[in-house]
């Protein structure tokens, strides 16, 4: 293992990797079940009072 | 109900814990004092034992005084809010503030008028340089974003802070980390990494400090009576813990020997020079941006009394930006010996960077959809709105400024320092006085501000004081960018190096006087706190919309 393969590692899987877990973030934020969840959460600054 | 209650006249755990800390601490620092032959060491060993000592002295006190309203708390009474730590630290936010700037107006004028230097050690500018940017970054800012943080995280989990005087061990080390850093740069001692200046015993007790900052923050999200953690805790978390990671990894040295203020970096050259742009850049990244973005997502729907615009952009908005942000350092060390593919990536992470930038600012603008009104009204949320509007247009100019063209332009010339200071003063600061005129009302229980008035005129001075910076700072480094290479017929450089500094001292002096325009709004913002901390209230002549107060109470 030297410098490149380390390199050519990085540049592939590291491009797969952010790419999944791009997909996945989106996924869990557009998720349908998850609506009511978000609609809640983003009243909780003005609910406290 | 999870909340702990303290039996009478017990000491709680964590002042057992911390007061046993700061007596070894006592000890060692006094020993360290005793032994040490470097003047430095020693100055800071005194310091640390006389700062360790008045913290037992601290706890002691604080335990006799309060042990009976400690014990008499019962478990279905509302959440009685840890605030007084959030006082501290807005008072501590403004005073380093102020500190911060005018070190920052001076050496401005340092630099039009080399003569104030005054060709002594401790105040030229080689010093005061790195005590303006850690003093307002890390004393400034990092205030802002404890006091901030330790109000957030409680309201939105409406939980108490966990621990009786870990929170306060979280503020009172960090100012002290504030004192020691700042008197070691007057001193000449530095690691010589930017942003990064505090030697290692500095880093070590900061270490400590942040790990129990961190504790204290999961302490609070453990405890919660919300189950959904609001977006603004995701950022504050990651501010947090990766502050904690990029701290530690840029500051593996080895000091000379125990007593030594003296240390060496383990990493040697090009790794170095990445390991410190990796931490640099993300500094950026995540205490500068990330932990505003928790006030922006806190304080800014409050403030319009709107939820945030798109809950699902934000944690596509939060995710996003973690992950790319991390990449993004190379971009700092263009054309150097750094392998060029790991240049070419730190370009295009920063590039990408637009995406979850330009999202996040579209969702703390249009928060404001329906109640765009307001701005006319209430110079608080005018100073919120700009700041995010500055947000957005210095990580426009960022990324371009990554872009290897570009950089080759605008690199090491005060381009850079005019975009430093667009995101700094436009986007930072202001969302921090943003906050903080939110803010003293909420905590010292007041129905409105002293004066609007002042808002405003707080809010116009220094918006001319940064249109001034940023306008100079772009033309002059346009220009030293320019004439550094600048070829004659013959290929020889046309200009020395004298020939454009030189050419840029009219825009030192434009820049200086901005910077003035700046200091002089923090001492207004300064007066009107104080006054309003005090209770009173200016009559003014415009009737203006009344403020939303929340009570201190939660009551539920």
């Amino acid at each position: 293992m030297d410098y490149n393969d380390i390199s050519t590692f990085s540049q592939t899987w590291g491009l797969v990797y952010l790419v999944v877990m791009f997909l996945g973030g989106v996924a869990y934020a557009l998720w349908p079940k998850n609506k009511s969840k978000f609609d809640h959460a983003a009243q909780i600054p003005l609910e406290d009072d | 109900m999870t909340r702990e209650t303290t039996a009478k006249a017990k000491m709680p755990l964590d002042g057992w814990v911390i007061a046993a800390a700061l007596v070894i601490g006592t000890f060692y620092a006094t020993l360290t004092a005793a032994r040490t032959e470097d003047p430095v060491m020693s100055v800071h060993a005194y310091i640390f034992a006389g700062a360790f000592l008045l913290g037992i002295f601290g706890i002691i006190k604080a335990y006799f005084d309060t042990s009976e309203s400690l014990a008499t708390q019962s478990a279905d009474a509302p959440i009685e809010y840890d605030l007084k730590v959030v006082k501290a630290g807005v008072i501590a936010s403004v005073f380093w503030g102020i500190a911060g700037f005018v070190a920052g107006d001076t050496i401005a004028f340092q630099l039009a008028y080399p003569d104030l230097n005054f060709d002594t050690s401790f105040i030229n500018f080689g010093r005061l340089r790195p005590l303006h940017t850690s003093a307002v970054i890390f004393a400034f800012g990092g205030n802002v974003l404890l006091a901030t943080s330790f109000y957030v995280v409680q309201r939105t989990c409406k939980a108490r802070l966990p621990g009786v005087f870990s929170s306060w061990f979280v503020f009172w080390g960090y100012q002290l980390f504030i004192v020691v850093a700042a008197t070691g740069y007057l001193m000449g001692a530095t690691q010589g990494k930017e942003y990064a200046e505090p030697e290692w015993y500095a880093d070590i007790w900061l270490t400590i400090v942040w790990v129990v900052y961190l504790l204290v923050f999961l302490g609070t999200l453990w405890k919660r009576r919300e189950p959904h953690i609001y977006v603004a805790n995701w950022f504050y978390l990651a501010f947090i813990a990766t502050v904690a990671m990029l701290h530690i990894v840029n500051n593996l040295t080895v000091p000379v020997s125990w007593t030594s203020s003296k240390s060496y970096i383990l990493f040697a050259g090009v790794q170095d020079a990445l390991t410190q742009w990796w931490y640099g850049h993300n500094a950026v990244g995540f205490f500068l941006t990330a932990g505003f973005l928790a006030i922006m997502y806190y304080f800014v729907p409050k403030r319009a009394n709107r939820p945030v615009y798109s809950y699902r952009l934000s944690i596509v908005h939060f995710w996003s930006l973690i992950f790319m942000y991390i990449w993004a350092g190379p971009h700092h060390l263009h054309y150097t010996a750094l392998p060029d593919w790991a240049q070419t990536l730190g370009m295009t992470f920063s590039i990408m960077l637009w995406m979850p930038s330009w999202g996040g600012m579209i969702n703390g603008l249009m928060t404001l959809s329906g109640a765009w009104d307001k701005l006319r009204t209430d110079p608080v949320l005018r100073m919120l709105v700009v700041s995010i509007a500055f947000y957005g247009m210095s990580t426009f100019e960022g990324p371009v400024m990554s872009i290897k063209a570009v950089n080759s332009l605008s690199h090491y010339t005060d381009w850079t320092v005019g975009h430093v200071h667009s995101g700094a003063l436009g986007w930072v600061a202001y969302v921090s006085f943003g906050a903080l005129y939110c803010l003293v009302p909420w905590l010292w229980n007041r129905t409105q501000l002293y004066s609007l008035k002042l808002v405003s005129y707080h809010f116009w001075i220094s918006t001319f004081g940064i249109l001034l910076y940023i306008t100079s700072m772009w033309v002059s480094g346009i220009l030293q960018g320019l004439m550094w290479r600048a070829y004659d017929d013959l290929g020889f450089l046309e200009y020395s190096f004298v020939e454009t500094v030189e050419a840029m001292n009219p825009f030192y002096w434009i820049r200086a006087i901005g910077g003035a325009f700046f200091v002089i709004g923090s001492l207004i913002m300064a007066y009107n706190l104080w006054r309003t901390a005090r209770g009173d209230v200016r009559t003014e002549s415009r009737s203006l919309a009344p403020e939303a107060v929340p009570s201190p109470v939660a009551a539920e």
